[in-house]
């Protein structure tokens, strides 16, 4: 068995062959894990390993095929969320389940029972989340909050059940490195008062920096139990992927071109109450060139793709250019005749239609700037099936895409494998500008690398790359220069060298570098 | 015991084809118990309903009569409903055409020409368009639900048609029925076969349904019908337009839905009255899901539909039951047809609370 059979007492929770079958399909096969008291247990996997199955029976959320959950060593059968919270299990999901017109107490006292008065509610709430190091005002409204206060909402929430253990699900993905040491400290005061934290996550680093065990997941099995303080990232990872994962390299794409990509000026008003207001955006990207875009979401990454793919076109002609040509009143279709290509961030629904096959995906995205290849009769516009599928095959191939058939719907590949498919479609047109919002958000350890390579090899063959991204480690594999968007405000561009973790950090929680010497510095390069 | 219906990993091809099927099924069960209820016999009744109208010449010819509107406007409606618009309003849209039709043979009564009938298609066509243009704008402009919008110019159309043939378009040698002069000959929508009433609308409702076919198989035009209807967003990242697509799909079923008013009045009635539809607007939304909004399925939906209008009439003259069987049937096979699509993208399981029952054996299915 695991390691936990080493260490003294009986498990809090321990879960045996533990199994969930949807049709065919096993989710998870045969899990066994220990989770200690007072112990933080990583559980560490790729998108689609299983950990999110795991935890939704662990949390009643989902009803288990086969195997047993022992809570204190009785077995118990956890049939609702409610049951999992009676037990004394709480959790804290990535999505969360706010109501963002509504306060922080009265989006609390919803998950309560409806009998405790809202002020009662806010108190509590109030002191729990001063005595954890998560401070938060009950009468402030959710939509007004970062995703970080959001967050601490969600954990509060958990708090206030007084559970024995926390499921935490990869909660330092919307977070800034300073809001996730934060959330660190409240995890380790947590584990002193001898609560034990399930924490999910596909991030090494901080697994190794908190974590006191690590179960690893890949294919729904467990692959390894582990300390990973005594492992190397390298282990984990092989531990994880099964294969070593390569190691990307944005080196040799300094060499710097025309401005094939630019911002001037670019501002755009919110178009609902909810979204962000882009101010004054400045922005180039030259051939060759990588430029990446760091900061925490909901800061407006997506309104600036949508301005800068033409989905949603802005007012101004001159706000943006593509290719020396003045594009900012004109549409998607027109930039991507001007030879530019881009990737979403959503991939359901957005950069694909989860519903259609691959080719017809394909088709999606280049119906006219490939209307030579793809469309036959003329007007009619007869879809010329045999090429688009061939194409399809050919991106497949070199991308690398699994799939279950030959054209299989865009919703039945694994994340990462659509996400291959969707990078794949636009660099197969050879695009001299691509602008892709969150290129492996969610994306196995495999295709990540894979398509950060691409994006790189794209910049190295002349092509200009705008990479907007979450995630600090891509952002610093890829770049050649790094900017900060925080607010709507975009920062000055610095070239990736110069920046530290900890600058950017400041730079995302919205202290820009717009001080006089530093703004000379930027425009020194 | 409870009822639980749980999500499939994917969509279930056997039942996508099935699931009509066992619509009609309980349809036609549920229809048993109702004639039970009336103190008929069942399967006599279901016998004159579905069957006998099957067994003779004049009745297939009926059926193809009043299957020809109710294909025209379903497939139309197809369009629309796979493109996430709503046109619930078809019905006003086929009056609209008929009375836009008729302008030819009522106001120009004197003119005689070949051309009369093509002009007053063609007016048909625009007619019913310009009607459905009306939810279009409101949509595409206001945000306005198309669903209330196109509903409620329903009611207006039909008052309207009353208001004219009582008012102005009244024929003056009708001794003051309601109506409109009858259409002269070269206005009326020629017979195609020696053995029956079957007109033209029956052929141009066939080729309707294939070029629909057609367009939603293999043209860029269907493919971003059908992105724009799957998700909107998609749509926008392809540089499709939904707003666009609003109007393209409205005007298109309104367009359908006219040609099949003014097919309608010319080549069955021959005149305007008061009432020239049974309701064929509304029962095409039947058509149309019962055909899965495929244009050829639509073909076999509409047939059927068109069936119940016919075997309504033949109970009723059997078996003296109110005609209204026909709208009892056809609303029964509407639920059955939405419920049992549930079937493709859920299973149904029963749960018998076992209160604690181990995980283990829970699962052990």
């Amino acid at each position: 068995m695991s390691v936990a059979g080493a260490s003294a007492g009986s498990p809090l929770l321990a879960v045996r062959n533990l199994t969930k079958l949807f049709g065919t399909f096993a989710a998870c096969n045969g899990i066994d894990l220990d989770v200690q008291p007072g112990e933080i247990h990583a559980l560490l996997g790729e998108n689609g390993a299983g950990k999110s199955t795991l935890v939704k029976m662990l949390f009643g959320v989902l009803a288990p095929t086969a195997g047993e959950v022992l809570w204190q060593g009785a077995p118990v059968s956890i049939a609702s969320p409610g049951a999992a919270r009676r037990l004394g299990i709480g959790m804290v999901f990535q999505h969360f389940s706010l109501f963002e017109a509504l306060t922080v107490a009265e989006n609390i006292a919803l998950s309560l029972d409806g009998t405790i008065p809202l002020a009662r509610v806010a108190e509590r709430a109030s002191e729990l989340s001063h005595a954890y190091g998560l401070p938060l005002d009950p009468k402030a409204h959710v939509a007004d909050l970062s995703v970080g206060e959001r967050q601490r909402i969600e954990i509060v929430r958990a708090l206030l059940q007084n559970p024995q253990l926390i499921i935490l699900d990869e909660p330092t993905s919307v977070l800034t490195p300073q809001e996730a040491d934060r959330l660190f400290e409240t995890l380790f005061k947590l584990r002193a008062e001898g609560r034990s934290v399930l924490y999910i996550s596909h991030r090494l680093e901080e697994v190794q920096r908190i974590c006191d065990r690590a179960t690893v997941l890949r294919h729904g099995k467990v692959t390894g139990a582990c300390d990973p303080k005594r492992e190397t990232a390298a282990s984990l990872a092989r531990m994880m992927v099964g294969a070593d994962v390569p190691h990307v390299s944005a080196a040799g794409t300094s060499a710097k071109g025309e401005v094939l990509l630019e911002a001037r000026h670019l501002s755009v008003p919110a178009r609902t109450p909810f979204a962000v207001a882009l101010k004054n955006v400045c922005l180039k990207v030259h051939a060759g060139e990588v430029l990446a875009i760091a900061g925490v979401a909901g800061n407006g990454q997506g309104e600036l793709f949508d301005a800068l793919s033409g989905e949603y076109p802005t007012a101004e002609p001159d706000a943006v250019h593509i290719r020396q040509r003045p594009v900012g009143t004109r549409g998607i279709t027109a930039r991507r005749l001007l030879g530019a290509g881009f990737v979403p961030e959503e991939r359901h629904g957005h950069a694909a239609v989860t519903g259609m096959s691959l080719s017809d995906n394909l088709v999606l995205a280049r119906n006219q700037s490939d209307r030579q290849a793809f469309l036959g009769g003329g007007v009619l516009g007869i879809i010329k099936s045999t090429a688009v599928r061939m194409a399809a095959r050919r991106i497949s191939e070199a991308m690398d895409v699994r799939k279950s058939g030959e054209d299989p719907p865009a919703g039945s590949l694994s994340g990462g494998n659509l996400q291959k498919f969707i990078v794949g479609r636009e660099l197969d047109r050879q695009p001299s500008v691509l602008v892709v919002n969150q290129p492996t958000w969610g994306v196995d350890a495999g295709a990540a690398s894979r398509i950060r390579q691409a994006l790189v090899d794209l910049a190295k063959s002349g092509s200009a790359v705008l990479v907007i991204s979450q995630d600090l480690d891509e952002i610093f594999e890829v770049a050649t220069e790094i900017a900060v968007i925080s607010e709507g405000r975009l920062s000055d561009i610095y070239p990736a060298g110069e920046l530290s973790r900890e600058k950017i950090g400041l730079l995302m929680g919205g202290l820009y570098g717009r001080a006089e010497p530093m703004t000379e510095a930027a425009h020194a390069h | 015991m409870r009822i639980e219906l749980e999500k499939r990993p994917r969509a279930s091809a056997f039942y996508a084809v099935l699931s009509p099927f066992i619509a009609l099924l309980l349809t036609v069960i549920a229809g048993g118990v109702m004639f039970f209820l009336l103190g008929k016999d069942p399967i006599a009744a279901l016998y004159s309903f579905f069957v006998e109208p099957l067994l003779d010449v004049w009745s297939l010819h009926e059926i193809a009569i009043k299957a020809a509107p109710l294909i025209l406007i379903g497939v139309g409606l197809s369009v629309c409903y796979r493109s996430n618009n709503w046109n619930i309003g078809a019905e006003g849209q086929f009056i609209m055409g008929a009375i836009a039709g008729a302008i030819v043979p009522v106001v120009f009564h004197e003119w005689h020409s070949p051309l009369v009938l093509p002009l007053m298609l063609v007016f048909g066509m625009i007619g019913g368009a310009l009607y459905a243009a009306i939810p279009a704008f409101l949509k595409a402009n206001m945000n306005t639900n198309e669903i209330l919008s196109s509903l409620m110019l329903v009611y207006i159309a039909q008052l309207f048609l009353d208001w004219m043939v009582r008012g102005p378009w009244r024929s003056p040698d009708a001794y003051n029925f309601p109506v409109t002069r009858d259409f002269a000959p070269e206005a009326v929508l020629p017979e195609i076969l020696a053995s029956g009433r079957t007109n033209l609308g029956f052929v141009f409702a066939l080729a309707a349904a294939v070029l629909l076919w057609f367009m939603m198989r293999y043209t860029l035009k269907g493919f971003e019908v059908t992105v724009l209807g799957q998700s909107e967003r998609a749509g926008r990242f392809a540089g499709f337009s939904s707003r666009r697509m609003i109007w393209f799909s409205m005007l298109l079923s309104g367009a359908l839905a006219g040609l099949a008013g003014i097919s309608e009045v010319s080549g069955n009635i021959g005149k305007l009255q008061p009432i020239i539809s049974p309701g064929y607007g509304f029962t095409a939304i039947i058509v149309a899901f019962l055909g899965r909004l495929n244009p050829l399925g639509i073909i076999l939906a509409g047939l059927f539909l068109a069936l119940t209008y016919v075997g309504g009439e033949a109970v009723q003259l059997t078996l003296s039951v109110s005609d209204k069987v026909t709208r009892v049937f056809q609303g029964l096979l509407l639920f059955f047809v939405l419920s049992c699509d549930t079937l493709i993208l859920y299973r149904i399981r029963l749960v018998f609370p076992g209160a604690a029952v181990p995980a283990a054996q829970q699962g052990a299915e």
